[in-house]
């Protein structure tokens, strides 16, 4: 067969906008969106608060309409043809709960049988760790062991797309990796993941692409070592006199304080301009104080991003609202 | 390419829907055993107010007597067991963020609120024949003229009350609020029922008005199908039943299009903000 499998999420031109009935302004925390996450990947939705992710990913798992723009999830629109699509997810929401009063095997038990294709609940909960407290009411687990029970039951239903909203906040270090662990197993076998997280080294652990948000629209896209690449990296040093550098293709800034001088070069080409920089120092008999040259990280992307201010004019005077 | 395993399984979608309800009617059953308040007002504040009532219906004597004391549990029932119960647990869920999770897994919202509903649905019928074993044992047997429309009645009064407890929930913050915004609905549909007080004391535009609302024509309904008595007091014979109930049968029905347009317009899924 010639033919490509279909991408497993197809977006085009979303915008989603809250309120605007009763004389409130509408706010537009989705301000169109293109998209295209294929069969098998692990994609990274990245974005400071407010950036619009969660509602994104709202449109994505079917719960909210988009008010322009097209949608479809594993072939079918994600609200109307929920019927078709829901058997086929598992979703790990922000912010869920259970009902305190049961337990946790009671839950997990409860649950599978509202799935069409579950796998056995003690093998999932073995999977995140609960066993042990699978006789525990649910009204005393941890943050962290509740969360654990939320990414337990979105991947009961041996979902073919998994959509993880911020799956380890809360979690502890080791609890993290676990988790990460399990997303990995899965996306090993072919389950194809949507993630967003404020966790930046989980999306440079987990992910094959990632987008980043702000303010409503994505403004970098790509593998992480793509978006990384896009940022200068840089070189910094200090010196006690006052000197004229050597030509170098990134941009200097010199920062004088306290006797020292603080140099810093955002550069495209960090080997030329630190081989051009140290036969210069070593030249004229410089000692670069507390050398430092490191290529751009992910953080420095997202940071470099999440500085910016918004970019739509159009909406001058939108506020984010409690909706 | 692709399969696609649920193409044209009319059958399995079905099957899927039953039992996703039975699993969600099972785990309420298991919640509201663990929650004694709950369980106490769901189970004993239907009992308890005939007891309370009792002396109301101390005119009619035999058969009428205890068809008039097995009327009045039901009532009682749908207004406690399915009616205020029900506030109370679509609240609970909604902000444990219970509705939230279902609402974005297979589970349709029309299966979690017929699932939520389904323990309330049982007791109530289960006290429903307790109460008339009781009252065969204690006094006499109550007629029973229609059990098929007893059993109607009963299932159409819970649908119609459990769609007023879940648009309800919509204005109610906190499982404990659930005591002051359910007293409209209590209030008005007991007061205006007939239970209390036949409505032909009541003006004529008053007593047409309280026959809408929504638990007057369950009483009535339950009046006919249990003890064979007509709104005007006349007896009547099993065919009689039918066509009289005709009308009440239309309001209930109208109540629950009301119903479906409340819960669509009121009931939130996620906790107010």
């Amino acid at each position: 067969m010639n033919t490509t499998p279909p991408p497993v999420i197809e977006v085009t031109g979303v915008r989603r906008s809250y309120g605007g009935r009763s004389g409130t302004k509408p706010f537009e925390a989705v301000r169109g969106v293109d998209l295209t996450i294929e069969r098998g990947e692990l994609f990274a939705l990245l974005g400071t608060n407010g950036a619009g992710k969660t509602s994104l990913m709202e449109v994505l798992e079917g719960l909210a309409s988009p008010s322009v723009g097209r949608v479809r999830v594993l072939g079918h629109d994600p609200v109307r043809e929920s019927r078709r699509v829901r058997p086929r997810t598992g979703v790990v929401l922000q912010e869920s709960g259970f009902p305190g009063d049961l337990k946790v095997a009671e839950m997990a038990s409860a649950w599978a049988r509202t799935l069409s294709r579950p796998r056995r609940p003690a093998e999932v909960l073995d999977l995140v760790g609960l066993t042990p407290r699978s006789g525990v009411a649910i009204s005393s687990l941890s943050g962290g062991e509740r969360r654990r029970l939320d990414l337990a039951l979105a991947v009961m239903g041996n979902p073919e797309l998994l959509f993880l909203d911020e799956p380890t906040t809360g979690l502890d270090p080791e609890s993290r990796r676990a988790a990460w662990d399990l997303v990995r197993g899965l996306v090993a076998q072919g389950t194809t993941v949507v993630l967003t997280t404020h966790y930046l080294e989980e999306a440079e652990q987990l992910a094959d692409r990632l987008a980043v948000m702000h303010a409503g629209t994505i403004v970098r896209a790509g593998t992480p070592a793509e978006l990384v690449a896009e940022e200068p990296a840089r070189i910094e040093f200090t010196l006690d006199t006052p000197v004229e550098l050597p030509a170098l293709a990134g941009q200097h800034e010199a920062v004088r304080s306290s006797g020292l001088t603080r140099h810093s070069i955002e550069t495209r080409a960090l080997e030329d301009d630190l081989r051009v920089l140290l036969a210069w120092a070593h030249g004229e008999g410089i000692s670069l104080g507390a050398l430092d040259a490191r290529s751009a990280s992910l953080e420095q992307m997202f940071l470099s991003v999440a500085s910016r201010p918004a970019s739509d004019q159009t909406h001058p005077d939108t506020q984010e609202v409690a909706a | 390419m692709t399969t696609t395993p649920l193409d044209t399984k009319p059958f399995a979608e079905t099957a899927g829907s039953l039992r996703r309800t039975r699993a969600l009617g099972a785990t309420e059953l298991r919640l509201l055993v663990r929650n004694r308040t709950a369980l106490v007002t769901a189970v004993g504040f239907g009992p308890l107010m005939v007891l309370a009532t009792m002396g109301i219906f101390d005119d009619a004597d035999g058969v009428l007597f205890s068809g008039a004391l097995l009327v009045a549990l039901v009532a009682f029932s749908v207004l406690f067991v399915v009616y205020y119960n029900l506030t109370t647990v679509s609240v609970a869920r909604r902000e444990e963020l219970m509705l939230k999770r279902f609402v974005s897994s297979e589970t349709s919202r029309t299966e979690m609120l017929v699932g939520m509903a389904v323990p309330a649905t049982a007791i109530m019928l289960a006290q429903t024949v307790l109460t008339y074993v009781v009252l065969a044992v204690a006094f006499d047997p109550p007629a029973l003229v229609n059990p098929l429309l007893v059993v109607v009645t009963i299932l159409l009064a819970a649908g119609v009350f459990a769609m007023l407890a879940y648009a309800s929930s919509g204005f109610t913050r906190s499982v404990e609020s659930a005591q002051l915004t359910t007293m409209p609905v209590l209030f008005i549909a007991m007061g205006l029922s007939g239970l209390l007080f036949p409505l032909d004391v009541l003006p004529s535009t008053v007593a047409n008005l309280a026959q809408l609302t929504p638990l007057a024509p369950v009483v009535e309904l339950l009046r006919l199908a249990i003890s064979g008595v007509a709104a005007d007091g006349s007896v009547v014979t099993l065919a009689e039943s039918f066509s009289q109930g005709l009308r009440p049968l239309a309001v209930l029905v109208a109540w629950s299009v009301v119903g479906v347009w409340a819960i669509r317009r009121w009931m939130r899924w996620d906790p107010r903000r």
